[in-house]
């Protein structure tokens, strides 16, 4: 895959995080019963820095759970070989919360589909919502976020890469072109 | 770490980073266990079918709820109630089975490499659920992982095995397994249950209970099967009880944090007592709870996938 462009940089990926954690907040009408969920890999870093900004801004902390979708993705049976499935560690009671569901980019929607299944069966919130940092566009299903970071438009062929500090040592997103087979022009 | 095998038939072809592999995915498992809804969806549509020709509770049912919270169909067949009465063989019936759609197939057998020669003859995924005095590889990753999530580690510590040797498919899986992940294996038992030359896989055979038990960071007691009697392996349960039996005083020679575990079910009195079977250090209702976690690993990763050519 070869670099495209840069869509957010540090700087850019810090004020949209802080104005989505305002966002939250107006929207609930503050932190009561609120509650914050990672999807893996890099939902998970997101909702940590949701939080800490939450936080600064109510003073009142929101608890963080962990999301391992793996096990309910709907291309299971179709992959060659078996995803990795790690830990899903909610360590408060889902029901009757308010649930913020933060993902890095959401793209056909399935990824959010398995999410919300996944809440399900922990129990009955009271209202999942969805943050994002980037809508790349192309939704395969009827699915939207409620706080979005950056909305980019994106061809197929593109891959939205976002880097967060805590796993891949900087913060910013890139936009990679796949590589085309042989081309016959 | 991708898992490639169609198969698991044994403790003894797998490599350290596969079994490793087991036990995280199992890692996650475990949690969707603690929750108040058990089922995940991951393998909807899939059919795992448990073909027992020997008795077994546990390992039967926990294949069962481990298919089950998978979101499988799971079903059972018992030889002594299915065509296996009418003379049909083995290789007939796991065609049969396949032939029907079954994803995987759970086999316990009484004959070495029986779960084998079924491998050879379907494309689904086999699971040795116990095969003679061979393997019981399952049993021996759940003793690993329990183990695992106690100590934090495999490397480095010291596992006794006490008892009948020779029969159990049990003590084989669990010298390979816990070998391959850095633990030193010690085994005791009286001498006509030592099979000869177990030393080749790499455990260490002790003369006395003692010396096995002897800082220890692992007891592990096998059931002794009461027939041997009559095959004069050992002259009687009591003299048994008095040698190798695991006691409170036996067990405070073994390290102050040593897990006491048995692979059940377990005859109280004889080869455990019962004051070491309910007391703080023994952890056999957890190897319950955790064989299903491990299960529900290996159903996963070998029921998954599109193409699973062998």
């Amino acid at each position: 895959m070869k670099y495209k462009a840069q869509i957010m940089d540090q700087e850019g990926i810090r004020r949209a995080l802080t104005r989505i954690a305002h966002e939250i907040i107006e929207r609930n009408k503050g932190t009561e019963g609120l509650a914050l969920v990672g999807i893996r890999r890099r939902g998970v870093p997101l909702a940590e820095r949701l939080a800490a900004k939450i936080r600064e801004i109510e003073g009142r902390e929101v608890p963080v759970g962990v999301l391992d979708i793996t096990l309910y993705r709907d291309d299971l049976s179709t992959l060659g070989h078996q995803p990795l499935v790690q830990r899903t560690e909610v360590p408060f009671p889902v029901t009757d919360r308010k649930i913020v569901l933060v993902d890095d980019v959401i793209y056909t929607g399935r990824t959010t589909r398995a999410a919300m299944d996944a809440i399900m069966d922990l129990g009955r919130p009271r209202l999942i919502q969805l943050a994002v940092l980037v809508d790349r566009g192309h939704r395969e299903l009827p699915i939207r976020a409620d706080y979005v970071g950056k909305n980019v438009p994106t061809s197929r062929r593109e891959v939205v890469a976002v880097r967060l500090v805590e796993i891949d040592g900087e913060d910013r997103v890139i936009i990679l072109e796949k590589d085309e087979g042989p081309s016959f022009k | 770490m991708k898992w490639k095998r169609k198969d698991l038939l044994g403790l003894q072809d797998l490599s350290a980073e596969e079994i490793a592999l087991v036990l995280d995915t199992a890692a996650s498992m475990k949690e969707i266990l603690s929750r108040p809804i058990k089922k995940v969806p991951a393998l909807r549509g899939r059919v795992v079918a448990n073909v027992f020709y020997e008795p077994s509770t546990r390992t039967r049912v926990s294949f069962e709820l481990a298919a089950k919270y998978l979101s499988a169909e799971s079903v059972s067949i018992t030889a002594s109630a299915s065509s296996v009465v009418k003379g049909e063989s083995l290789k007939d019936t796991a065609l049969t089975l396949a032939a029907m759609g079954a994803d995987v197939v759970v086999l316990r057998h009484p004959l070495a490499g029986a779960p084998h020669l079924v491998a050879r003859t379907v494309r689904c995924a086999v699971i040795n659920a116990g095969d003679g005095f061979h393997e019981h590889p399952t049993q021996a990753l759940l003793d690993l992982f329990t183990v695992r999530e106690k100590k934090g580690t495999l490397a480095g510590l010291t596992v006794a095995i006490i008892g009948d040797i020779l029969h159990s498919r049990v003590a084989r899986s669990n010298i390979w397994g816990f070998t391959k992940m850095g633990a030193r294996v010690r085994l005791c038992g009286p001498a006509t249950m030592m099979p000869p030359g177990i030393e080749v896989t790499g455990a260490r055979v002790c003369a006395t209970v003692e010396e096995a038990l002897e800082g220890a960071d692992v007891v592990m007691a096998l059931r002794i099967q009461k027939e041997r009697q009559q095959e004069g392996l050992f002259p009687s349960l009591r003299e048994y009880t008095g040698l190798f039996g695991l006691t409170r005083e036996r067990l405070a020679l073994a390290r102050p944090d040593a897990l006491v575990m048995h692979p059940g079910p377990m005859n109280r009195g004889v080869e455990i007592s019962a004051a070491v079977a309910d007391g703080p250090r023994a952890v056999i209702t957890e190897q319950v709870t955790n064989g299903v976690a491990v299960r529900m690993a290996l159903l996963y990763l070998l029921a998954g996938g599109g193409a699973v050519d062998g």
